[in-house]
């Protein structure tokens, strides 16, 4: 990708935090300009998402989800694919996991109950994702516009279950009836419980394992299978992969279908371990969000889940700020999420002649091999 | 049916449509000359609250108008900045200003006005007017004439014409002239166009520049027509639908003008529908014919209405030779 005469360290470690410097500088900046004190800001966000265990718990519950769909668009990336239906395969992951749940619920114990949740959401996302990746792969539309629409159809198919045939009768609120108890996965506060530590009551639950097991999982399948390997062999150059024998349109799939499963988990923490019934708004721009998460982390696992716990951060953090600081909104976390993107995404490499020159000036100026590169780029 | 039933069903399909029509024809020039423009949604949300704010602050449609437009030109370079001058890519920027738009806009309209994050109503004067009042007055009570022609087509403000007339213009521009031959032939194969002397980072800002002015007014229609003030979120996905709207018409401004008005119709048609059962189909649920324009255009794309073809360049970074 890059044209750039940076050492590899600095590709991997400088360049993203430089990124990462500039859009936090961007949210400072509007901070001041909206006339607040960015040190106190970041002074109340840290001691809410890190200072208390409940504020903790909290964090690393936002985190659980950003996983989830952070991983999604990294699987997708490595395929050469952007999966941007991050969204509308977890709204369809929540839709399974809860579907089974009120079906079966009441009458399978949770030994059961619960991993076909999880294994129904994971199936609905992966078909949600895998209708896009068909067309793309043998149809030629583009998946970045049928992921688009399927967001959008993804939101109006929930509202439609919801309103027309799982809402309540009589009820007001747009929401299902409360999946019977072998449906919920346990708090953190009821396991921490098992094991005799006190943990306050939170959203915070056991679907922490599961993300953090698919991070392991993902990390593994990419760089320790056959499979990972065809999938990011095509990633990088699907030409190439197809003269080795690798068929494109069957990683398209392999990627798309992963992704959505992954996306699709969402529902394991939000519906199965929090909301314990199916709601409106379960996913409300956490497939974005795994956007920036992805990108942050450069679509590395390890990476992943650092930058979902500084997104929980941000989400935990930004919510007790609102509460302190007069005027301020959790819609300022939104617009970092956005700086994010942009410098970190789309102009990661803006600032990377300048990185090198100043990496390539502390090492002395001996980069023969950058200026060959130069003449090159 | 009766008249006046068509009549405001024609002028809502076209209140509804003109946002529309004018993100789908911003998108068109930008895809046209290769870049993708997954943006137009937050830049049409930077427009509405530029509108909002500016028609508050200062009291005129002018000042409005030109706020809303100069702030999606600015979005528009910075999308031409990351993707055209560095490279970067262009579906990754447009979704970093469709998220920093949701947020930015929030931000600012909490610290100005602290209503939260809403503007106050923009006053009378400051909204657009109906443009000839005097002419629907007039054919009030003539059979046909009155409700469907009257109501239905001549009682809109003077944006729904603007939009209107530049279906026609953005046609003209892109096939008729020598700046739309280079445009297309930027978003076709850019070396051939480097190779005949014309600059391609420039035809693309250009582009880019056209679709921030057509952004603006998309968005400022939103505060200036529709509704009277700003509230956040307020463009609800318009953005994506003027997008599936010119991949639904081909990339083609006219064909694109068809596919807004059929989703613009759809969209009127929606609300009327609730609870109503129709004849031989029994009751439709709002949420199908609401996801309907979607469904239409994967549809479409997958190939089962006709062939679709996008720019061949559509996407593609150029890099000069030297």
């Amino acid at each position: 990708m890059t044209h750039q005469p940076l050492p590899r360290w600095a590709d991997l470690v400088v360049l993203p935090i430089v990124n990462l410097a500039v859009a936090l500088l961007a949210a400072g900046v509007m901070v001041w300009l909206v006339g607040q004190n960015p040190l106190e800001v970041i002074t109340v966000l840290v001691h809410g998402a890190f200072g208390t265990t409940r504020g903790l718990s909290y964090t690393l519950y936002y985190a659980t989800t950003f996983v989830f769909t952070g991983l999604a668009v990294a699987v997708a990336f490595h395929g050469g694919l952007f999966n941007i239906g991050g969204e509308g395969q977890a709204i369809l992951g929540g839709l399974g996991t809860g579907l089974v749940a009120l079906w079966l619920s009441a009458t399978l114990p949770a030994w059961l109950m619960l991993p076909l949740m999880l294994l129904v959401g994971a199936l609905f996302g992966m078909v949600w994702a895998a209708v896009p990746a068909y067309l793309q792969a043998y149809r030629g539309s583009h998946v970045v516009i049928t992921t688009i629409m399927f967001n959008f159809l993804a939101s109006s198919l929930l509202v439609y279950l919801l309103v027309n045939h799982l809402k309540v009768p009589g009820s007001m609120a747009v929401e299902s009836a409360p999946f019977a108890d072998s449906a919920k996965l346990p708090s953190m506060h009821t396991f921490m419980g098992w094991l005799g530590i006190e943990w306050p009551n939170s959203p915070f639950n056991t679907s922490v394992f599961l993300a953090v097991l698919a991070a392991v999982a993902v990390y593994f399948f990419l760089w320790h299978t056959r499979l990972g390997y065809d999938l990011r062999a095509t990633g990088s150059s699907a030409r190439a992969a197809a003269y080795a024998g690798i068929n494109p349109n069957h990683q398209v799939m392999l990627a798309m279908g992963l992704s959505g499963a992954l996306a699709g988990l969402v529902g394991m923490n939000e519906v199965a371990g929090v909301n314990g019934r199916l709601m409106l708004e379960y996913v409300s721009g956490a497939g974005f969000t795994g956007i920036a998460v992805s990108l942050m982390g450069r679509s590395h696992p390890f990476g992943i889940v650092l930058a979902s716990i500084l997104f929980g951060a941000l989400f935990q953090g930004g919510a007790e700020v609102a509460f302190e600081v007069r005027g301020f909104s959790r819609d300022m976390v939104v617009m970092l999420q956005g700086f994010i993107v942009l410098f970190s995404g789309a102009m990661a490499y803006v600032l990377a002649p300048s990185v090198a020159w100043v990496v390539n000036g502390l090492r002395g100026n001996r980069a023969p091999q950058a200026v060959k590169g130069a003449a090159h780029g | 049916m009766d008249e006046a039933m068509i009549g405001s069903l024609i002028a809502s399909t076209l209140r509804v449509s003109t946002p529309l029509i004018l993100c789908a024809l911003a998108g068109l020039l930008s895809e046209r000359a290769g870049v993708i423009d997954i943006g137009l949604e937050g830049k049409m949300l930077f427009a509405a609250f530029a509108a909002g704010a500016a028609g508050v602050a200062f009291g005129s449609t002018a000042v409005a108008l030109i706020m809303a437009m100069g702030t999606t030109v600015l979005l528009s370079w910075l999308h031409g900045f990351a993707c055209v001058s560095h490279r970067g890519d262009q579906v990754v920027s447009g979704v970093a200003i469709n998220i920093i738009a949701v947020g930015m806009t929030a931000v600012l309209g909490i610290a100005w006005f602290a209503q939260g994050g809403q503007t106050p109503p923009v006053t009378t004067e400051v909204r657009v007017q109906a443009l000839m009042p005097g002419v629907v007055e007039a054919l009030q009570g003539i059979p046909v004439l009155g409700q469907v022609v009257g109501q239905g087509l001549l009682s809109h403000n003077a944006m729904v014409y603007v939009a209107l007339l530049l279906v026609p213009s953005v046609w003209w521009l892109m096939f008729r002239t020598r700046f739309g031959l280079r445009l297309r032939a930027v978003g076709e194969n850019a070396h051939m166009v480097d190779a005949a002397g014309v600059s391609v980072a420039r035809m693309r800002y250009a582009a880019l520049t056209l679709n921030g002015l057509l952004c603006g007014l998309a968005g400022s229609y939103l505060v200036l027509a529709q509704n009277a003030a700003f509230v956040p979120n307020m463009t609800a996905g318009r953005g994506f639908m003027a997008l599936a709207a010119l991949i639904f018409g081909k990339w083609h401004p006219v064909k694109a003008f068809w596919a807004c008005l059929l989703f613009g119709f759809l969209d009127a048609v929606a609300i009327r529908l609730q609870g109503v059962p129709l004849p031989g189909i029994g009751q439709v649920p709002v949420q199908l014919i609401q996801a309907l324009p979607y469904l239409l255009t994967v549809i479409l794309l997958a190939g089962f209405i006709g062939r679709t073809v996008a720019p061949q360049a559509l996407g593609r970074p150029y890099l000069k030779e030297r």
